[in-house]
């Protein structure tokens, strides 16, 4: 009962940041799944929403049911323009100039923000309904926390029938099967990678919402760490399958949050008469779990074997 | 064989003509001055070229996309600043722990064998923070170096993460001093001939030296038959290995020096930033190095130590202005405020990316390009008939 007690708070913020990083990983995903980009400029993405959101909330005073829309669909049209201006010339150059563009555009957006912000934290407004405080199970925790999850689920099945329903899903699987030969049976290639950014971006402005109201500030860097997360979830579920990120999301979201009250839960049951200072491998555990994934299925957990062509 | 000799004598003498510069610039100006920013950013772009020129090995010369820089130039720091740290200071240093290491390696030397002694000890302190950084590049070369592309490049970011969290861990502060700060060991401004006022400041040179001297290294390795191997796997991996090169031994090789000479550059970061602390070395740290790479092109040496210089002098001193209220004469503080820099700077390299894909040299080195232009200047167009025949 003890060790109920003690894991459930670690356990539900696990299950709700796992939410969070499902939904960004599924930007990565599909980048990947179709251009065979690491797209690092996502992360930023992630970050500058919820900059919009700061700013659009608490300097322009505008009201939350007219700044939720707005900051959504400021983050896809900055997910579309990066797709335009920095990868779309690219489209021929060899796979690593490609990502270094990307990790310029990380680099511009950062220091972007760092400009802009003045390198300050800023705290994010809070949203009324979400950030309310609710009892579960005896563990108190944010709104947030609980909604995460089911919203994640529902947002994924709807994208999952997006993509195996719509004409454009099918050009989107197909695209990503064979680039070249989906483009000479007639598939605008460009919009429906165009469509892919979108969507990303789309997921990303939701799931900073959802991050950030659990979180106490935005600094230019807070992008980084969860973009980073989400991306070893997308390559943990393997890389290209939706319901593969969604699975790693979760899986790297609770594993992180566990380690985080390691310390706690041992000594709270006894297994441990000090504390280790565990929480410092919080991060790192991520890319323990990478490492492990690519070393014994570099595939990831529901990725399909691809054949190396020589 | 003429020509060969020919251009090694120019690089010798081209040195020797750096270093002199380097000796002289440091003597005329004063700490007080204006152009003592020169000194400082040219320490610091040394520092870069090196470690540009370590992950130019890896990514340019052998074909390996690795991300780990940031995580090998912190275990240089780390063991260079561990084992220099002045004895009388370590209890102040270790604050909140009983620090193990007890060695502070110049000292000990010094004590025996006068200044030469202390020299030799710092030399041993920043190879042994090279020997850690390949050490652990040899063990986590196992799991990683099977990888490819991509994979391996997130997968040398994560263990540089990695790298960072164990640094930062509280168990183990009595030797890495946690999250706390190293500080009060041998620095470059700890370089001088003489004492008191008389003494003389060598500290940008000592930079210069030792970059010079690790980056020379680096350009012999190339031009060995292994940087031949290299070249091979980079071109097409398959076929190397069909012409008889063992593919994981010379990945192991690239990736070990290369991250030696990380480890040696982060070594001298220490000596340059006066503290060391794990949390300076993020993976931005390493997209910045691979920023300095991609500019200067990709596979040219001399591309990466130019592009280092460029990107430094730039970032700290000719752009510095943007920050603060006046730059070429236009005053503007409500536009030109903290942080303007590093975006208009952010702009230019996404501009050279897009337009100028294979950076400032492409993978041809310096003389290639003076050969160019003497050529451009001795010989005259050939006419339109010859040129097609």
């Amino acid at each position: 009962m003890v060790l109920f007690n003690t894991t459930l708070p670690y356990l539900l913020s696990g299950i709700s940041v796992g939410g969070q990083y499902a939904l960004i990983a599924i930007g990565y995903t599909m980048v990947y799944g179709i251009l065979r980009l690491i797209n690092f400029a996502h992360a930023d993405v992630f970050m500058v929403s919820a900059l919009c959101m700061v700013y659009a909330v608490t300097t322009f005073q505008i009201p939350l049911y007219i700044a939720i829309p707005l900051v959504v669909a400021l983050t896809v049209l900055l997910g579309f323009a990066i797709e335009r201006v920095a990868y779309r010339p690219l489209r021929s150059a060899p796979r690593m100039s490609v990502m270094v563009s990307a990790i310029a555009v990380s680099y511009t957006l950062q220091n972007l923000a760092l400009y802009i912000t003045g390198g300050l934290n800023k705290n994010y407004p809070s949203i009324p309904w979400l950030s309310d405080s609710i009892t579960v199970l005896e563990a108190t925790t944010k709104r947030v926390t609980v909604v995460t999850p089911f919203l994640t689920i529902a947002l994924v099945v709807i994208l999952v029938m997006f993509i195996q329903r719509t004409k454009i899903g099918t050009a989107m699987r197909a695209v990503a099967k064979d680039f070249e030969t989906s483009r000479l049976m007639g598939i605008k290639v460009d919009s429906v990678i165009s469509m892919t950014f979108i969507i990303g971006s789309f997921l990303a402005g939701i799931g900073s919402m959802l991050f950030f109201t659990n979180y106490p500030g935005v600094i230019p860097t807070a992008g980084a760490m969860p973009g980073m997360k989400a991306f070893v979830a997308a390559v943990f579920g393997g890389i290209g399958s939706i319901p593969g990120a969604v699975l790693g999301g979760f899986v790297i979201g609770i594993c992180e949050s566990l380690i985080k009250g390691l310390d706690t839960i041992l000594v709270n049951t006894g297994l441990l008469q000090s504390p280790l200072e565990l929480a410092t491998f919080s991060d790192a555990f991520t890319f323990v779990l990478l490492i492990l994934i690519l070393v014994f299925k570099p595939t990831g957990l529901l990725g399909e074997k691809i054949a190396d062509k020589v | 064989m003429e020509n060969k000799r020919i251009q090694n004598l120019t690089s010798v003498v081209f040195l020797l003509a750096l270093f002199a510069l380097v000796i002289f610039l440091e003597q005329v100006i004063k700490p007080t001055d204006t152009m003592a920013m020169l000194l400082t950013v040219t320490k610091k772009s040394a520092v870069y070229a090196l470690v540009a020129v370590s992950m130019n090995l890896l990514n340019g010369f052998t074909g390996l996309f690795s991300l780990g820089q940031a995580g090998f130039m912190l275990m240089g720091a780390y063991t260079y600043a561990i084992f220099t740290i002045e004895s009388e200071r370590r209890d102040s240093v270790y604050y909140y722990f009983d620090q193990v290491v007890n060695v502070s390696l110049p000292e000990t030397l010094g004590g025996a064998l006068g200044s030469v002694g202390w020299l030799v000890g710092v030399l041993l302190a920043i190879i042994l923070g090279g020997l850690v950084a390949a050490g652990v590049a040899y063990l986590i070369g196992f799991p990683v170096l099977r990888l490819k592309s991509d994979y391996l490049a997130i997968a040398t970011l994560g263990f540089a993460e990695i790298i960072r969290a164990i640094f930062q861990w509280r168990m183990l502060g009595p030797v890495t001093n946690a999250a706390n700060p190293l500080k009060s060991y041998v620095r470059l401004s700890d370089f001088k001939i003489g004492t008191g006022d008389a003494a003389i400041n060598i500290s940008t040179f000592v930079a210069v030296l030792l970059a010079v001297v690790c980056i020379g290294i680096i350009v012999m390795l190339i031009n060995s038959s292994y940087g031949r191997a290299f070249k091979a796997i980079r071109e097409d991996e398959v076929a190397a290995e069909a012409m008889g090169i063992n593919l994981y031994k010379h990945k192991q090789i690239a990736f070990c020096i290369s991250s030696f000479f990380a480890g040696v550059g982060g070594a001298m970061l220490a000596m340059f930033a006066n503290t060391v602390q794990a949390n300076n070395f993020k993976s931005n740290m390493t997209f910045e190095i691979l920023l300095i790479v991609v500019l200067g092109g990709i596979g040219s040496v001399s591309g990466s130590c130019i592009a280092a210089v460029f990107f430094i002098f730039a970032s700290e001193w000719w752009l510095r202005g943007l920050d603060s209220g006046r730059f070429l004469g236009i005053f503007a503080p409500g536009i030109f405020r903290n942080g303007f820099r590093l975006v208009i700077f952010s702009v230019g390299i996404m501009l050279v990316i897009l337009f100028f894909r294979r950076g400032l040299m492409g993978d041809k080195e310096l003389p290639y390009y003076v050969k160019w232009i003497k050529d451009k200047l001795t010989t005259q167009k050939p006419k339109a008939g010859e040129a097609n025949g």
